[in-house]
């Protein structure tokens, strides 16, 4: 059986475009996707060794990074390794308010302009949309720590109009970090929605406002569960890269308040601890996976649903 | 009923201005303060128009290079997320039903994992293979180049794919089997025949995928190694100090999308009108008129007033001065300062001296109209003479001119339902 | 041009996976036929006409073309070209371009290129219309340029996918002499599917009729309509009244039926079932409405029915008389137009006769449906 489909296969696109197509295919599942996970996982139960060392007779197998993030350093007193647990609750919890806040913004516009039967100024609404989401995220997040900094306009603003004596720090309140996120993800909000939306047949609004439904239980009842599909993926792909962000915590985050992937980063980049590190890496992409997974089960949503 | 609607037509009005002053208003502000000759981008308090910010940035070295940098890791990761995400969107129309399901979650799964982790498994598994292979820790594993094209085209090449699945299903296979029936070869039939049907999506992917990896940040801060990139440039800046050089550039990067979306917008509007008349497209575009080129089309009156405002803009800042502004705004200051000076000695006096150079608006809480810090006025001094200023506004275009061609399709309205 | 080169299907089974598409067939195709593979959508033509073209090899058996066994050669290594029933037009590429891909593939020159696409437009009647794209033609149009197209490429054999199957039906009757025309033009071999047997019959030198991947019968198209080999054939290929039954009696050829309805009719049998059809058997008896007449009294005979008229339409050519026999036995009679009025009214009740030549006897078999 199986030797018929290779031959199938290459019946179908001859042996250098079947190569070809495999030899690319291959190497982006296997070298680019796969291998680099299983090595992050791997090296993630190994010690923490000096370069010359690896390979050697000291380095083993250990769940010692992993202890690590759940008990802290040995040693530790307080039994748990309540700093990093705390980010890493917080950068959950933070990504799913920062989702449902995009929710929340989001809903009626992608409704509106899904329900508004095309014509320039919706195509203009659509540009402005997208507009921002060509800028650089960075600078994006540069936006709006002018805007929210010490001396930033909404501060001068309502010094201005005499509402606050004293500049409110909004970094260190995290307000400017989550309008920075909202911000960044409005798009990969709105776009599965409206997709969805776009497809809804208008005359099934008007057939439930002809019997008699206000405008709440229109969208609680039709329109709603028709979007699901297009919700369920919006809020997986905001949730994701709010988690997964790193750029908006470093620029926007208060002093006091770390995202779970500044924590990598440190050990990547100023600890030097890269087995640690991939652990708390694998922690991530693990919670991730688990999470799109129950999303989509409890929403019986497709991967094919994703990506649209 | 009739006072609900209302109700709901005001709301929704409201609502519309809200989101959309929450989704511009950021970059307008932001692009505002790079006018302003104040050393923080800031909007308020205004000191004097400027067009110096403009010539800081093209005179910064590791911008210049972080621009270059960007560029050769877009170029050749362009080439590889288009060809690999072509094949897999090749390959997923034909694989065996069942393990496409597998497959396709295999491919799009780059999508969904952090940034981060991606980064960091690149890193690792190239550092793996140069340590098993016995190399040294500067071979060609390590090139930071490398690494960021392979660890951006993991993801990448998914949205390629994407764009390719969807253009593909409009595909006939007819096609390819009647090209191989007329006794063309499989690779003479991609070619001449499948190729030319996917050359708009591959324009598209080609875009897209420059982008994503012009502006990724996480999957690149930890593989670019020696060859930082513009986004990890302007990274650096903004965590270790801000000033309105990067308004600058975010205020050039935000003119030419807004003036690639209206070009585009505008020939988009074009062969609709073109349509709409049952003219073929090319009798239009040969033969229209100016005022009917404008009728009916919102996007061309757009463009024609931003590439005024441009130019203008441009001109003013050939021939404006700040100087004596500015200089009117500094004796100001300095009899300002004076004063100040004075009062803080006072103060001094009463309590103990504190640490000034904290913020720069220290001293601005408690009065709007008093712009500075004094240390702020040593930072106006370094503005520096007019033969900066004159030659600042000729260049915005100049640098960012190789990549228009290669902005060129991104609002194709094709692209924007895949790309989330 | 070539002349005539045959193609043999040898005991070829084409199976995907359980399911068999195509079942133990065995053809024999002269050399310069048009040949016509004729059934319902689903019956395995299709499946056929790739394996002969070599999209996909037969799970058994053998594939000959000019005598040479073609299994497991590419389409681009055969001597073949298919018209697809979608056309398959390259709509990027300009007419004279589509017509001159298969010296494009060759490397042929472009001055090379436009002198043949010029000879072949000629040909088919569309001078003028060489820098059109497809999408720019009309239906007919279209058809000719990929017929055009596959003739650029010197085929052996040409194969046709249902190509009529898109135009209206005054154009497919004149396609219909026009495919004809130039195939005894060029003088090459056609291989033609379709579901449609006024197209099968019309064209075709030989015609198979196929059904569920099974051939039932290889024949000339007279022979399939007048001596059909199995009921299927008999009931697909043109329309019959079908009368179930048992043989009752069988002598010179010809059996006397008892029908379950209208008591015993006389048939002749089939020359496939000569030999085979025994007294006793299950048999169904064919006869087609043209076949049967009005009589002039009912003498009785083995070839007379009695029914009565439902009702009757005039359809131009002929009137077509609706009857029921008894127990409600429905049958349909057709008249020719002869300028008389033979618009009879419900109720009437007719004696009908027919040459017992003209109806067939065959085995109890699967009929096609509607």
């Amino acid at each position: 059986m199986k030797k018929g489909i290779l031959e199938e296969y290459f019946r179908r696109n001859g042996k250098l475009m079947g190569w070809g197509l495999l030899l690319a295919v291959g190497f982006w599942v296997v070298v680019l996707i796969i291998l680099p996970q299983i090595s992050m996982l791997d090296f993630s139960f190994r010690n923490h060794l000096p370069p010359p060392e690896i390979g050697g007779p000291k380095d083993t197998y250990t769940l010692a990074n992993y202890q690590y993030l759940i008990f802290g350093a040995q040693g530790n007193e307080e039994g748990y390794n309540k700093v990093d647990l705390l980010v890493f609750v917080r950068t959950l919890v933070a990504a799913a308010f920062v989702t449902i806040l995009d929710l929340l913004l989001c809903y009626p516009i992608a409704y509106y302009l899904g329900q508004s039967k095309g014509g320039g100024y919706v195509r203009i609404l659509v540009l402005l949309l997208i507009i921002p989401y060509w800028i650089n995220e960075i600078l994006r997040a540069f936006a709006f720590r002018i805007i929210f900094g010490d001396s930033g306009v909404i501060n001068e603003f309502m010094l201005l109009f005499g509402l606050i004596d004293s500049p409110v720090d909004f970094i260190r309140a995290n307000i400017a970090l989550y309008a920075g996120l909202g911000y960044a993800y409005i798009l990969l909000m709105i776009f599965p929605i409206y997709n969805v939306i776009e497809s809804l047949d208008r005359n099934q609004i008007e057939a439930a406002r002809d019997m008699g439904a206000s405008w709440t239980m229109i969208h609680r009842r039709v329109v709603i569960p028709y979007a699901k599909p297009g919700i369920s993926s919006g809020c997986t792909m905001v949730f994701m890269l709010s988690a997964g962000a790193l750029a908006a915590p470093q620029i926007l985050g208060g002093p006091s308040s770390l995202w779970f992937t500044q924590l990598i980063y440190q050990w990547f980049n100023q600890g030097g601890n890269w087995t640690q590190g991939s652990a708390y890496a694998v922690v991530l992409l693990v919670t991730c996976i688990i999470i799109v997974l129950s999303v989509m089960r409890l929403f019986k949503v497709n991967m094919g649903d994703i990506g649209k | 009923m009739k006072s609900e609607s209302l109700l709901i037509r005001v709301g929704l009005v409201i609502y519309l201005v809200l989101f959309f002053t929450y989704l511009l208003g950021p970059l307008f502000l932001m692009s505002i303060t790079a006018f302003n000759s104040a050393s923080f981008p800031q909007v308020t308090p205004w000191e004097v128009l400027s067009f110096e910010w403009f010539s800081v940035l093209f005179n910064d070295q590791r911008i210049i290079s972080g621009i270059t940098n960007s560029l050769i890791v877009g170029f050749f990761t362009v080439i590889l997320s288009v060809t690999i995400g072509l094949a897999g969107a090749l390959m997923l129309t034909q694989i065996w039903p069942k393990i496409r399901a597998t497959f396709y979650t295999i491919i799009i799964a780059p999508i969904l994992i952090p940034g981060v982790v991606l980064g960091i498994s690149t890193l690792v598994f190239w550092d793996r293979v140069n340590v098993m292979l016995g190399f040294s820790n500067d071979s060609f594993l390590h090139n930071g180049i490398l690494l960021t094209v392979l660890g951006q085209s993991t993801f990448i090449a998914s949205y390629c794919m994407l764009v390719f699945v969807a253009r593909l299903q409009r595909y006939d296979v007819g096609l390819t089997e009647a090209a191989l029936d007329l006794g063309a070869t499989h690779v003479q039939a991609f070619r001449k025949i499948q190729l030319p049907f996917l050359a708009p999506a591959m324009g598209s992917a080609a875009v897209l995928a420059f982008l994503a990896s012009f502006e990724n940040y996480n999957t690149t801060t930890f593989t670019f190694q020696k060859y930082p990139t513009l986004t990890i440039e302007l990274a650096q800046k903004v965590r270790y100090g801000i000033n309105p050089s990067i308004a600058a550039l975010a205020f050039i990067i935000v003119c030419l999308t807004i003036f690639f979306a209206l070009l585009h917008e505008v020939k988009n509007r074009r062969a609709q009108l073109a349509i709409a008349n049952g003219a073929p497209i090319g009798a239009v575009s040969n033969g229209f008129t100016m005022p009917k080129f404008f009728t009916g089309n919102p996007a061309a009156v757009s463009l024609a007033v931003f590439v005024v405002a441009v130019v203008a803009t441009i001109g003013i800042s050939r021939v404006y001065d700040p100087e004596p502004a500015k200089a009117v705004l500094l004796k100001e200051k300095r009899a300002e300062q004076a004063l100040r000076i004075e009062a803080l000695q006072n103060r001094m006096r009463e309590k103990r001296l504190k640490k000034l150079y904290k913020g720069p608006d220290i001293f601005g809480s408690g009065n709007s109209k008093v712009p500075q810090a004094p240390s702020k006025i040593g930072a106006g001094g370094v503005f520096n003479p007019s033969n900066l200023d004159s030659a600042s506004p000729a260049k915005p275009e100049t640098p960012q001119s190789p990549g228009k061609g290669t902005f060129g399709n991104v609002f194709d309205p094709g692209n924007l339902n895949n790309d989330n | 041009m070539s002349s005539g080169v045959g193609v043999d299907l040898e005991n070829m089974w084409i199976k995907f996976g359980d399911f068999v598409a195509v079942r133990d067939a065995n053809v024999n195709i002269k050399g310069g036929d048009f040949f016509s593979f004729l059934g319902p959508s689903g019956c395995g033509k299709t499946t056929i006409l790739r394996a002969v073209s070599g999209f996909l090899d037969p799970s058994e058996g053998n594939i000959l073309i000019g005598g040479k066994n073609m299994v497991g050669k590419g389409p681009n290594e055969r001597p073949t070209a298919l018209i697809f029933q979608n056309l398959a037009l390259f709509p990027l590429m300009k007419v004279w371009e589509n017509i001159t891909f298969s010296m494009e593939v060759r490397g042929a020159g472009r001055a090379e290129r436009q002198k043949r696409a010029d000879e072949l437009l000629e040909m088919i009647a569309l001078p003028d219309q060489c820098d059109k794209l497809p999408s720019e033609l009309s239906g007919g149009q279209k058809q000719r340029v990929a017929i055009a197209r596959a003739l650029c490429a010197q085929p052996d054999v040409l194969l046709l996918d249902e190509p009529l199957s898109a135009l209206d039906l005054k154009l497919r009757q004149h396609m219909r002499t026009e495919l004809r025309e130039i195939q005894q033009r060029v003088g090459i071999t056609f291989i033609y599917i379709t579901h449609d047997q006024g197209e099968a019959l019309t064209m075709s030198d030989s015609v198979a009729v196929m059904r569920e991947g099974t051939i039932d019968q290889i024949a000339k198209g007279k022979s399939i309509y007048d001596d059909p080999s199995t009921a299927f054939v008999a009931s697909f290929v043109g329309e019959n009244n079908v009368f179930r039954g048992k043989v009752n009696s069988i002598t010179n050829g010809h059996a006397i039926i008892s029908t379950n309805r209208s008591g015993e009719l006389r048939a002749r049998v089939s020359s496939a079932a000569s030999g085979t059809l025994k007294v006793g058997d299950d048999s169904m008896m064919f006869i087609r409405p043209e076949a049967l007449n009005i009589a002039e009294k009912n003498s009785d005979t083995h070839n007379n029915i009695v029914a009565k008229v439902r009702h009757s339409e005039f359809e131009g050519q002929s009137y077509n008389v609706f009857l029921e026999g008894s127990e409600g036995k429905e049958m349909k009679m057709a008249l020719i137009n002869r300028g008389e009025a033979r618009l009879y009214d419900p109720g009437v009740e007719l004696v009908l006769e027919y040459d017992a030549n003209q109806a067939v006897a065959l085995p109890a078999g699967e009929l096609a449906s509607e």
